[in-house]
């Protein structure tokens, strides 16, 4: 019970404490002295410091089980293990919110200490941003979601947390992805404040460069780990749904991705000043658009939350806000950009990161009216439409294609003009290798398209070329290339995957056999156990193959009493070349299952290839400045 | 490209966003299996099984202490195992049973009730089995426990068994 008192305090503490710091810096921004920057520091660290407390207390409450918080009682019941009761804390609306504050008043402290070397008065107008968004998010939590509502009379059991977030993956994907989400917020307020003092240059982008690494690589292991839950957990055999939840996390890593080549290029070569600033801006807003659009209940999808309007409501405003802030500040702030015209030549590495920043926003725009679009329309229509795979393949694959030729040949250009052009013949003989390569996997072993046969030229080359690069440039830009191949290879593992994929569908009982190619799938019995909080049908099936090894696989259904929910577990055996994925699923009468066998090849490479691809971004975080 | 006029777009069309989304926020959206459990009963309005004509839950849940409202269809083989349960509680009279027949063919249902005893009071009919997604069904049978204020007390997934059944009978006890 006393816990619930202490969290809730701590966060009045740093409501005030949020509030001291707003006003004390914007008046230090009139007078130098009126603040000593020591003492702000301390200050930033408090309210850190209450966040933890909050925070803990939150925690506690959840593993002693104290069914008089809401929280608790909404998402744990007392059988649930240790392990989820302490990610229930955040496997949830407030409580998730609260570790978005968390991780929000951490950063900006550690902005705070690491900035020493920026002017005093950007960095006063950055923490005066941040606290604009950290008091967003405190009265939010206080006003329309406190995580610390006490009940009474105290309920004797808990209403239990979803099952299928009864995941460890799960445990760590959203704290992952809001590392990410958090560490753009600075990268926005930062911008906002160099944009308003004119301080937006090469020296703004090698000091902010580091912060943009952070947030695009937590995004991208965020991401990664929400599509290899979704593949164990939902027993679909798919990783990636264009469902609305899953774009909303994709858009602003898009934007994300454009803006750390701008930066790049900002330090190098003083250019794309306002396209790093709106790119900034872009990336945390559609962050927290992303929030609204999931928390609000206005999409609908699988990934389904607390759905309340007021909630809904407040983020809107919130939102909005934030984009008009930005917006005329832009507008106001504009002329300050030190431009120096400089004209750009065809064949320069600007030009091409000019051109990835067209195909990103592109891709971004598909997928953002792919998302609200079905908003749109209900609201000016009535008409209810979900937009689906069909859409985003075909208007994203196609446009693949030269982004994948601009990426391999990109970063063999030079920066301002390409005199000597003379590895030509090397890219040339590379570029038809993966032509004849690509034809030859759709002719003899897959039905591709044209289109995809194209796409995978595109890719080959690409992945070809980060090879070469590789291993005759060294250390030189490694980082870079390291990311580029992954990303090539992440191409190349989802469309073999796709082209390759194999799948029979039946409904069994024990004993029956189906064929599928030249192995036998037998189904051999069926068990029945008890865990702690679920009950498990466990089926045993063989699957034979000629002149190989038998393999067992193992799928389980769980049915859960708290909520009571079935989930499928899938049987998944992974190989280096492909995963066989086997899953169960009750038919009505229960007489018979419904199972479902798929062979997937590449399985396994597109989590290492988006392992491959962040790994990237680490060495950039790591890399001394040079 | 007047950077003026373009200035004017961006602002109009982010006010324009706003309120679809403000809109969009208004309008309810509840096309999803949840668990309802502790909240009000939705006043759905179906049409009656027999007559056709439109009925609404506001009408029927009246005048007992507790309701139970019981998803059924005649294809559906645990339904029938749970239909004697149904009947014994009908003679309970604390309890108004109400049917939704989802899914099913008119012909096949009447023979169902003709077959067995018809224990609902009333019963209305799902055609395409949305509102019973509406209420959040998980899929038949299933049924709903309500209190005199509608509001729902248990919900039982799958077929009532001998376990289930003493539970509703010491529920409506209290």
């Amino acid at each position: 019970m006393i816990f619930n008192y202490l969290g809730n305090f701590a966060l009045l503490f740093c409501l005030i404490i949020s509030l001291v710091i707003f006003i004390t810096s914007i008046k230090s921004l009139n007078n130098k002295n009126f603040f000593l920057k020591k003492s702000l520091n301390e200050l930033l660290f408090l309210k850190f410091f209450f966040a933890i407390l909050s925070f803990s207390s939150l925690i506690i409450l959840f593993i002693i089980s104290e069914f008089s918080n809401e929280t608790v009682l909404n998402n744990s019941h007392i059988s649930k293990p240790l392990f989820y009761k302490i990610s229930g804390t955040w496997g949830n609306h407030e409580g998730s919110l609260l570790l978005w504050l968390l991780v929000l008043t951490f950063f900006t402290f550690f902005y705070f200490l690491n900035s020493k070397n920026r002017p005093t008065d950007e960095r006063l107008l950055t923490i005066m941003f941040q606290e604009v968004i950290i008091l967003g998010f405190l009265f939010f939590l206080l006003k329309a979601s406190n995580p610390f509502n006490i009940i009474y009379p105290v309920p004797k059991e808990g209403l239990g947390l979803n099952p299928i977030l009864q995941d460890p993956l799960l445990a760590i994907h959203p704290p992952v992805l809001y590392l990410g989400y958090v560490t753009t917020s600075i990268v926005f307020s930062s911008s906002l404040a160099g944009l308003i003092k004119g301080n937006i240059n090469n020296l703004w982008a090698k000091d902010i460069k580091k912060w943009v690494f952070i947030s695009w690589t937590f995004l991208t292991l965020g991401i990664l780990l929400g599509s290899i839950w979704a593949y164990y957990e939902l027993g679909w055999g798919g990783f990636w749904f264009w469902d609305p939840v899953e774009n909303i996390s994709l858009m602003p890593w898009l934007s994300l991705t454009a803006l750390v080549h701008c930066v790049l290029a900002l330090e190098k070569r003083s250019i794309l000043h306002s396209w790093t600033v709106i790119l900034s801006i872009i990336t945390f807003t559609l962050g927290i658009c992303g929030t609204f659009l999931v928390r609000s209940g206005i999409l609908n999808s699988v990934h389904t939350f607390a759905n309340d309007p007021e909630r809904g409501l407040y983020i809107l405003f919130f939102l909005f806000f934030l984009i008009f802030l930005s917006v005329f500040i832009y507008f106001i702030f504009e002329d300050k950009f030190k431009l120096n015209n400089k004209n750009l030549n065809v064949f320069t590495k600007e030009s091409s990161i000019i051109l990835n920043n067209w195909f990103v926003m592109y891709f971004l725009s598909v997928i953002l009216i792919g998302t609200i679009y079905p908003i749109f329309l209900e609201v000016l229509s009535n008409e209810k439409i979900s937009v689906g795979p069909p859409f985003f393949n075909k208007l994203i694959i196609p446009f693949l294609i030269p982004f994948l030729i601009f990426m391999s040949i990109g970063p063999n250009l030079k920066w301002i003009k390409n005199n000597h052009f003379t590895k030509k013949l090397k890219l040339i003989l590379i570029f038809i290798l993966s032509i004849i390569l690509s034809a030859l996997v759709s002719k003899f072993f897959g039905n591709a398209t044209l289109n995809i046969t194209i796409l995978l030229a595109a890719s080959f080359y690409l992945f070809f070329i980060t090879i070469k690069d590789l291993i005759k440039k060294g250390f030189k830009n490694y980082s870079q290339t390291i990311s580029h191949f992954g990303f090539s290879l992440l191409v190349l593992s989802i469309l073999l995957n796709s082209i390759f994929s194999n799948e029979v569908t039946s409904n069994m009982r024990v004993g029956d056999e189906i064929k599928f190619y030249d192995k036998i799938i037998k189904l051999q019995k069926l068990e029945n156990t008890t865990e702690a909080n679920f009950l498990k049908l466990i089926a045993y099936f063989k699957i034979e193959e000629k002149n190989k090894t038998e393999l067992v696989l193992e799928p389980e259904i769980r049915i859960y009493d708290k909520p009571v929910t079935i989930t499928s577990e899938a049987a998944i055996k992974t190989d280096i070349l492909k995963d066989r994925f086997l899953v169960i699923n009750l038919v009505k009468e229960n007489e018979y299952l419904n199972v479902r066998y798929q062979e997937k090849p590449f399985m396994l490479w597109i989590w290492i290839s988006a392992i491959i691809i962040s790994l990237g971004g680490i060495i950039n975080i790591f890399k001394k400045n040079e | 490209m007047n950077n003026r006029y373009f200035k004017y777009f961006i602002v109009i069309f982010l006010i324009f966003t706003f309120f679809i989304f403000y809109y969009g926020l208004k309008k309810k959206n509840f096309y999803t299996t949840e668990d309802i459990s502790i909240k009000k009963f939705p006043n759905l309005i179906l049409n009656d099984f027999y007559t056709d004509s439109t009925t609404s839950f506001d009408d029927i849940l009246k005048g007992s202490n507790y309701y139970l409202v019981n998803i059924w269809a005649s294809w559906c083989l645990p339904c029938r195992e749970e239909h004697p349960y149904l009947v014994q509680l009908k003679k309970n009279l604390s309890i108004k049973i109400i049917g939704i027949n989802y899914k099913d063919k008119r012909d096949n249902a009447l023979k169902f009730l003709d077959e067995y005893e018809n224990p609902y009071t009333v019963i209305l009919n799902d055609k395409d089995g949305t509102t019973s997604i509406e209420i959040g069904a998980y899929g038949v049978p299933e049924s709903f426990i309500l209190n005199e204020e509608k509001k729902i007390v248990k919900k039982i997934i799958g077929p009532i068994d001998k376990k289930k059944f003493n539970e509703i009978k010491k529920l409506i006890k209290k």
